[in-house]
């Protein structure tokens, strides 16, 4: 391809990264090392290393665990069984149509059917139970974020396993693997990069959503996301917020390591 | 092909039916002359007119799409000339180094764009309203058009390039002759994604939209923060029956374009 005027292709493209990649996050770290005044401290980072803010980073651990967790247990039969149908490009497409539906539509909802009055509440009272509160508790945050990723995992898992060649899970059964046994050693390691994709898609956006957390768990659930906007727009208390950010990007860079596909080495 | 059994049956339908509840439970009380969403009195389509009877909305709805589109635009052209430039780099450490650069706004979450996007702007003195809301959607949507175009780019055979030169094609000639149209399809879903993106986000433009501008996910948030409106309802409705016609529209194209194809 002749080169010096593709080069030139190259440079708007290049002006972008150094605006939008690497000065926003050279601006996070410059601002995470600066207190209110506009001094230079690592009072910021001193103070992510106590009691609450650890709590909080450990808590919200927890929950993108669960959230990850619920939603993989979930999504793993449902991308396997929807590889086994006849049309499974249109059931496919029939799961992405409510990932575009806005998010906060969908959430939003919840808010009515968990309510005090809603059908989830009119059941139980069918059953002669009194009426719960459901809304703004640890499970309905965990119910509507599982609810929100379920498409977004089961997308990447249904694309390795219709890669998955049948002919292996036929020798396997041949060779007088039970289905448990062929589901363990052959489908699911030779699905595990699907896996992971899901995985990523799932537990970053689970750390840092704060449109749930604010929406439905009330204020019960502080998720890092959470903190950070909470820093950011309500206490205006920029360094403490980019503090938060630099560990949460940091968290991220450690998962992307964790869950990347090593194209090198593995079994041969 | 084995059968499914019932239980596996039974598994699939009761996750599709809670995939679907929620936006039909939506539309259904979109409906509702009670104003609520838990006893249905009788039909109207009175939340509806609402919509379209509340100028400011209107106002929101055309900037959603206004910026849609312009970022949509903007970022398949940077992004597509991106990728021209990033295939012409032939040192294979330069290139990866490019290609992970691309990926951190994909990879990065909303609210790290979000407040790094905000002291950015506030850094560089832009004021807060369409213009930072527009950049954004042109930042965080360039990477996706990247992606998608390259896979095109790399599939192409370079000795159309050179047959071209050869017949006395300029540059530009190559460019807008044979590079662009092998790659069309690229940039189209590029385009697509960019679309989505935009008109799916919130955190981001939460984040960096002043007091005066809004857009329809801001908005929507603004709203359910306040409680029940069925006007929200009535919004989810329009959305839902928008994105099924675009759905089935998508469909029909694709399986007629495949059809043409089998037909030549």
């Amino acid at each position: 391809m002749q080169t010096k005027n593709s080069k030139s292709a190259l440079f708007p493209y290049a002006i972008w990264i150094a605006l939008f990649v690497i000065a926003p996050i050279a601006l996070i770290i410059y601002y995470s090392l600066q207190d209110l005044e506009g001094n230079f401290t690592l009072a910021n980072y001193a103070a992510f290393f106590s009691t609450v803010y650890l709590k909080m980073t450990l808590s919200s651990f927890w929950y993108a665990f669960l959230i990850t967790f619920f939603t993989l247990l979930v999504s793993y039969p449902v991308a396997y069984l929807l590889t086994k149908t006849k049309h499974k490009h249109l059931w496919l497409m029939l799961i992405i149509i409510p990932s575009w539906i806005n998010l906060l539509l969908k959430t939003y909802a919840f808010i009515g059917i968990f309510g005090l009055y809603g059908p989830i509440n009119a059941m139980i009272e069918v059953f002669g139970f009194d009426p719960q509160q459901i809304l703004f508790t640890n499970f309905s945050f965990v119910f509507v974020s599982v609810y929100i990723f379920i498409p977004f995992m089961i997308i990447p898992i249904f694309n390795s396993l219709d890669k998955l060649n049948p002919t292996l899970v036929y020798a396997a059964r041949d060779l007088g693997a039970s289905s448990f046994t062929t589901f363990r050693r052959v489908i699911f390691p030779l699905t595990i990069d699907g896996v992971k994709s899901g995985i990523q898609v799932t537990f970053i956006p689970a750390l840092s959503l704060f449109m749930i957390t604010r929406l439905i768990a009330g204020n019960r659930v502080i998720t890092l996301g959470t903190a950070i906007e909470q820093q950011f727009l309500v206490s205006q208390n920029w360094g403490m917020g980019s503090t938060i950010a630099v560990f949460l990007i940091f968290i991220m860079v450690l998962i992307m390591l964790f869950t990347g596909k090593n194209s090198k080495g593995g079994r041969a | 092909m084995e059968r499914l059994s019932p239980l596996a049956k039974t598994y699939l339908v009761l996750v599709f039916a809670i995939l679907y509840a929620p936006i039909l439970y939506l539309i259904f009380y979109s409906f509702n002359s009670a104003g609520n969403m838990n006893d249905f009195e009788s039909f109207t389509w009175e939340h509806y007119a609402a919509v379209f009877g509340d100028s400011r909305l209107i106002v929101i709805l055309i900037n959603t799409v206004l910026v849609a589109l312009l970022s949509g635009l903007l970022a398949t052209i940077i992004g597509t000339f991106g990728a021209i430039g990033i295939v012409s780099v032939k040192n294979a450490k330069m290139r990866s180094v490019l290609l992970s650069l691309n990926n951190v706004l994909i990879v990065s979450p909303d609210v790290i764009i979000g407040a790094s996007f905000l002291i950015l702007f506030t850094f560089i003195g832009v004021k807060l309203g369409f213009a930072s809301v527009l950049v954004s959607h042109i930042a965080f949507s360039v990477p996706i058009v990247v992606l998608m175009v390259l896979p095109k780019l790399l599939e192409m055979n370079t000795s159309l390039i050179d047959a071209a030169r050869d017949l006395g094609a300029t540059k530009r000639d190559v460019l807008m002759r044979v590079i662009l149209p092998y790659i069309a399809p690229g940039i189209f879903a590029g385009f697509f994604m960019a679309l989505t993106y935009s008109l799916d986000d919130f955190a981001v433009t939460f984040f960096v939209t002043g007091n005066g501008f809004s857009t329809l996910s801001v908005e929507i948030y603004s709203m359910a923060r306040t409680g029940i409106t069925l006007t929200i309802n009535a919004i989810s409705g329009l959305i839902f029956v928008i994105t099924v016609l675009v759905v089935v529209g998508y469909y029909f194209v694709n399986s007629r374009s495949k059809q043409a194809k089998v037909g030549r």
